[in-house]
């Protein structure tokens, strides 16, 4: 449903809720694109395909995450949106749209996602995570 | 809590005393104006520091103190090699983040008129930005060879001269750096990045030695008033990051983590583990010791262009987040230690045979950053910082406010009208940058270096004032 940016000293971390596992994860990234990129839309030209894995789900959503630090500084892609995302047990497949980011002005440097205070959670219904990232 | 418990010994010093499963207490540089602004986590941080194995004396906050990962920004801790630990949340996801300072033979006037295009050109010779490649296009097999010999690699593929390398910690290559604990996924991170100056805090700076301190000394490092200097600041880009993250997870798989803090994920120093990750850890440095060098280079050849005989010389080149072998005296005996400095500065004192031959008999240049617009400052390291400190002080400035915060406190109007009316050129990537590093964002600088100046940790030799700022 949304995510939210928390106070945070020398870090930017941020809070997402959601009603599926899918859109969590999805939004999360969401969340990492804006603070790579602030509010410049990116185009849709491009396609990577990737799996990761995690034996629990914050290592899962830490795994996805830095697959898209590592898209950015080894394949210079920017993604612009989920286009497809499978969750099944400890195994994420994602297909993912977007340009390659020499095209685009952009600044802040995310240099990694942390386990700092990290959790995902379900209750009601209702996922819920945080994440802190490392700029 | 823990800000109630805190002993106050000096004007600048205050102790955490040691409580629970502390094996020794806290020793922070602080001054009560500074003290203000530490976060109870951070204080937290030092006292989770000075639980793990074979810590040796006291867990360090310096003067910049503040919230990190594992450790505290600021933070410093000495560990006995044979029952201590690495860990690498005491040496930070940006390996070998540093700085570099270069004296040139131009005077402030010199500039004049010509700030605003130099900038511009600055900008466009040294590639920035998130991602961004650098110029050079190197294969696993080159990118080997940076990781093994650092700044060395690049002088000797013509980016810069022999003499560069003597004035860097390390000579600008760590040794016992072997690429092959280096993951495959790192070196990709890294391999189009070599040669770039990254984003967010990272910057270049021109300057003008403001104000000295210390004649004595600065004559022995070559500075003179009125001089024009430049600083570069920069790290390991996404190579170290990964380098982190890999052994981050390694050391949890291996290892587990201590049940006050998953972020002080450890192996102990003698473990294959523990040695693999120094290992990659010592290629990461080297990987930004190289790419200095390769930058220091580009503005060479760029300014140039303005000034035909244009020169500029290291000064010194400094590590802010690494984890050395070094010796020191402990309970009266000297020994071999390994101490991690997490955004901190070594600063030994004259005589140590780590320090450059023609700066030995006065101590290391100790360089501080402050934010960007605000003045930086030369240091001197001090016997006494090599007692007390292990031989570290302060590296900057230091946040007080999350980069949220300093959105919703300003506009970027206002940040870029603020550096006009402190007479400094900006040229920048993008907007959100200039808002987020502020110096509203940030501790006072001078403060910061005052305590170090009174601790006697880092004597102050010189002030820098910028003239005009590059960032990512």
């Amino acid at each position: 449903m949304s995510y939210k940016f928390l106070n945070h000293t020398a870090d930017v971390k941020f809070k997402v809720e959601s009603s599926t596992i899918e859109e969590l994860f999805s939004l999360a990234v969401d969340a990492l694109n804006e603070t790579i990129r602030g509010d410049i839309k990116i185009l849709e030209q491009g396609e990577k395909n990737f799996e990761v894995k995690g034996k629990d789900l914050e290592e899962l959503l830490y795994n996805f995450l830095e697959e898209f630090l590592f898209l950015l500084d080894a394949e210079d892609f920017l993604a612009s949106r989920i286009k497809s995302l499978e969750i099944k047990d400890d195994n994420l497949k994602c297909v993912v749209v977007g340009d390659k980011a020499e095209n685009y002005k952009f600044t802040n440097d995310v240099k990694a996602v942390t386990y700092n205070g990290m959790f995902v959670r379900e209750k009601d219904g209702t996922f819920v995570c945080e994440v802190v990232l490392d700029v | 809590m823990y800000k109630e418990m805190l002993r106050k010994i000096s004007e600048t010093e205050y102790e955490l005393p040691k409580v629970g499963k502390m094996n020794v207490p806290g020793r922070l540089f602080l001054s009560e104006e500074l003290l203000k602004d530490v976060e109870e986590n951070s204080l937290k941080q030092v006292a989770n520091v000075a639980m793990l194995p074979g810590i040796l004396k006291c867990s360090i906050g310096l003067s910049d103190m503040h919230l990190g990962y594992g450790f505290p920004i600021g933070g410093v801790a000495a560990f006995d090699v044979e029952t201590g630990i690495i860990s690498p949340g005491g040496v930070g996801y940006d390996i070998n983040c540093s700085v570099r300072l270069l004296k040139t033979n131009l005077k402030i006037g010199d500039l004049k008129g010509r700030e605003r295009e130099i900038a511009h050109s600055l900008f466009r010779a040294v590639p920035s930005g998130v991602g961004r490649g650098g110029k050079l296009s190197l294969n696993n097999k080159e990118l080997g060879e940076v990781l093994i010999k650092g700044a060395q690699w690049a002088v000797e593929k013509g980016y810069g001269g022999k003499e560069d390398c003597l004035h860097i910690e390390e000579n600008g290559k760590m040794k016992n750096a072997n690429p092959s604990s280096v993951s495959q996924r790192a070196k990709s991170r890294g391999m189009p990045q070599l040669g770039s100056l990254g984003a967010g805090n990272h910057f270049l700076d021109i300057l003008t030695v403001d104000e000295i301190f210390d004649e004595g000394v600065a004559k022995v490092f070559g500075l003179k008033k009125g001089q024009v200097v430049i600083m570069i600041h920069c790290g390991s880009r996404g190579l170290g990051h990964q380098v982190a993250s890999d052994y981050i997870k390694l050391m949890e798989e291996e290892y587990g983590y201590p049940d006050f803090d998953r972020e002080l994920v450890n192996a102990p120093i003698k473990s294959e583990l523990g040695q693999k990750y120094l290992s990659a850890m010592a290629c990461a440095a080297n990987f930004a010791f190289a790419n200095k060098q390769l930058i220091t280079h580009w503005i060479r050849e760029n300014m140039k262009h303005y000034f035909p005989n244009f020169k500029a010389e290291v000064v010194y080149d400094i590590c802010h987040n690494i984890a050395k072998f070094e010796k020191h005296v402990i309970d009266g005996k000297e020994k071999e230690v390994l101490v991690m400095r997490k955004g901190a500065t070594r600063s030994f004192g004259p005589g140590r045979e780590e320090i450059s031959e023609d700066y030995r008999g006065v101590g290391q240049p100790v360089l501080i950053p402050g934010s960007m617009g605000t003045a930086s400052y030369v240091l001197c390291g001090t016997k006494k910082a090599e007692e007390i400190s292990f031989g570290s002080t302060a590296h900057g400035a230091g946040r007080v406010k999350s980069r949220t915060q300093a959105h919703k406190d300003m506009t970027f109007d206002e940040a870029k009208k603020d550096m006009e009316q402190r007479g400094v050129f900006v040229e920048f990537g993008g907007k959100k940058g200039l808002v987020e590093e502020s110096p509203f964002s940030y501790k006072n600088i001078e403060e910061v270096v005052r305590v170090s100046h009174e601790a006697g940790i880092g004597k102050r030799v010189a002030k820098l004032k910028p003239v005009l700022v590059v960032i990512g």
